[in-house]
């Protein structure tokens, strides 16, 4: 009799009719290393959590059939789930008054195999035991895989972003750059001067030394641009031979004044490119964002090309700061030229 | 096929010789971006152009390469876990022979989308066992030499002393002829059902 129940149901246990272990099954004699259980008693090995029942083998008897939760009372407390079945008067199982009780790990399976180092013959052929330990660890496995996977797509799509906002061969930000800032500027009331830069005599560098001698000059032009401005200023190249300035507090006009002459004066420090030296300067068209009761970057851009295009007309090297008191001339042609809002690509 | 198999052949050439050389896979196969995201490729033509281009840059026959891409599945710490639940599948390396049946549905359940091929141990002669490798598709990737290196590999780790063949193709499937020569020739590795990752 009991080589058949420790084949088919190993963490079993038979009670006498006082709640005594008459028989425990060989995994379940495997979680009491310490001695052979029978002779104890089952509930002082094991609280019954529910339902809850008194102490006596009369209340244990009671919860025949019922799905039971008990704790294993010894290290490390295992949570188990059990049956019961009790032993009535012709019982071939155990005698009158006893019980049948039938074990398992249920969750706790996983530390139960660690605590007890369990191994495939601990558990009966037909407990899916195994099967759950399988999934459980094909599962982390892949979870893993999944999170490294992830890991580099967030690592690909970040760069993509920065990549999204940046000229490629200067380093600068680009036009998309410029609607973020400025909108979250806009956005906190924060004020801020506009400047639109270009480049003096840059084609003819470009013409005259090659596109490589005029991607030198970009980057020595947006080098300078850097060190000119302040950490919380922006300098954004549009392509080409076209900045875009974003100098964060800038509310005086004389401030504006004085940081586009120093910043003309250090664009007009010769550039040397192999051997040869390149002269070139800048034009500016400025725009301060208090001078609207509501800033829209749209509206001020077209401000900045205009003043822009006055100071070109004065001749090179020179800057105008927007007066809306008396407005340059809006010129459709330099709004349009500001239009595009392709990425910065390399200049013509 | 799964981007899971297409990621354990980047793995395998990056483990083995190095980042460089799969820089150069890489480059072969998207000049574009310089960079082949093993995800991309939920297709099994990925897999076998994948593993053209390696064999291109290895200098090696695709079937040996193959091989060694079984080998490495076992036997490298970075997949530990695969090794693992390989040893589930029985106590003794014939137990794990006939356990490879069940091995596709087990790979189901943990990943839908893995499609490993049919196996199945066809003959059984004393010693001698006959497995057949059998694509589940007429496009899917066979992989008949992985399983020779796989299982030799596992014979290992069972401390198993066997001889493998590959006896080619019988129609669409794969024989390998694994003959048992001693269960318990060298000393397994250990095995034990809790010492599971992640816990």
């Amino acid at each position: 009799m009991s080589a058949i129940f420790d084949t088919l149901c190993p963490m079993h246990a038979r009670l006498g009719a006082h709640g005594h272990i008459v028989h425990a099954g060989p995994t379940l004699q495997r979680i009491h290393p310490e001695g052979d259980l029978r002779g104890r008693r089952f509930l002082e090995l094991f609280e019954m959590r529910r339902p809850v029942t008194g102490q006596s083998m009369e209340a244990l008897r009671a919860a025949a059939g019922l799905p039971l939760r008990l704790r294993l009372r010894q290290p490390p407390g295992l949570a188990l789930k059990g049956v019961l079945v009790a032993l009535g008067p012709d019982s071939a199982v155990g005698p009158e008054g006893g019980a049948l009780v039938n074990l398992s790990f249920a969750i706790a399976l996983p530390d139960a195999v660690r605590a007890f180092d369990l191994t495939r013959a601990d558990f009966a052929a037909t407990d899916l035991a195994v099967e759950m330990l399988y999934l459980i660890e094909a599962k982390t496995m892949t979870m893993e895989a999944l999170h490294k996977a992830n890991l580099r797509l967030q690592g690909g799509k970040t760069e993509a972003e920065a990549k999204a906002f940046t000229d490629t061969l200067t380093g600068l930000g680009n036009r998309r750059l410029l609607d973020r800032v400025t909108s979250r500027m806009i956005a906190g009331e924060r004020d801020f001067a506009l400047m639109s830069l270009d480049l003096d005599f840059f084609k003819a560098v470009n013409d005259s030394l090659g596109h490589a001698a005029g991607d030198h000059v970009l980057r020595a032009a947006a080098q300078a641009m850097l060190e000119e401005t302040r950490s919380d200023d922006t300098v954004l190249r549009f392509g080409g031979d076209e900045f875009m300035l974003i100098l964060a507090g800038m509310t005086r006009r004389a401030e504006v004044d004085e940081f586009a002459r120093r910043l003309i004066a250090r664009l007009e420090v010769p550039i040397v490119y192999e051997g040869e030296t390149c002269r070139i300067s800048a034009s500016i068209g400025a725009v301060l964002s208090r001078d609207s009761d509501a800033p829209d970057i749209d509206a001020m851009m077209a401000k900045a090309d205009a003043a822009l295009y006055a100071a070109k007309q004065s001749g090179r090297g020179r800057h105008v700061l927007y007066d809306p008191k008396t407005p340059p001339v809006m010129q459709a042609k330099a709004t349009q030229r500001r239009a595009d809002t392709s990425p910065a690509g390399p200049p013509p | 096929m799964h981007w899971l198999v297409n990621r354990s052949v980047e793995r395998f050439v990056r483990d083995t010789y190095g980042r460089e050389t799969w820089v150069e896979v890489a480059r072969l196969l998207d000049p574009d971006i310089d960079a082949f995201d093993a995800m991309q490729g939920f297709d099994a033509s990925v897999t076998h152009h994948l593993m053209a281009v390696v064999a291109k840059i290895l200098e090696r026959p695709a079937r040996a390469i193959e091989e060694d891409i079984g080998t490495y599945l076992v036997t490298h710490p970075h997949n530990a876990p695969v090794r693992r639940l390989l040893r589930f599948g029985g106590d003794s390396f014939e137990d794990f022979l006939h356990s490879l049946e069940d091995l596709p549905d087990r790979a189901h359940l943990a990943l839908p989308g893995l499609d490993l091929p049919r196996l199945e141990v066809i003959a059984c002669r004393g010693s001698v066992f006959t497995l057949a490798v059998t694509p589940t598709g007429p496009d899917s990737v066979c992989f008949g030499s992985a399983f020779m290196g796989l299982l030799r590999a596992m014979a290992d780790d069972y401390g198993a002393l066997v001889t493998l063949e590959h006896k080619g193709q019988d129609g669409a499937r794969e024989l390998i002829e694994v003959e048992l020569l001693a269960q318990d020739h060298g000393e397994a590795r250990a095995f034990a059902l809790g010492a599971g990752a992640g816990q």
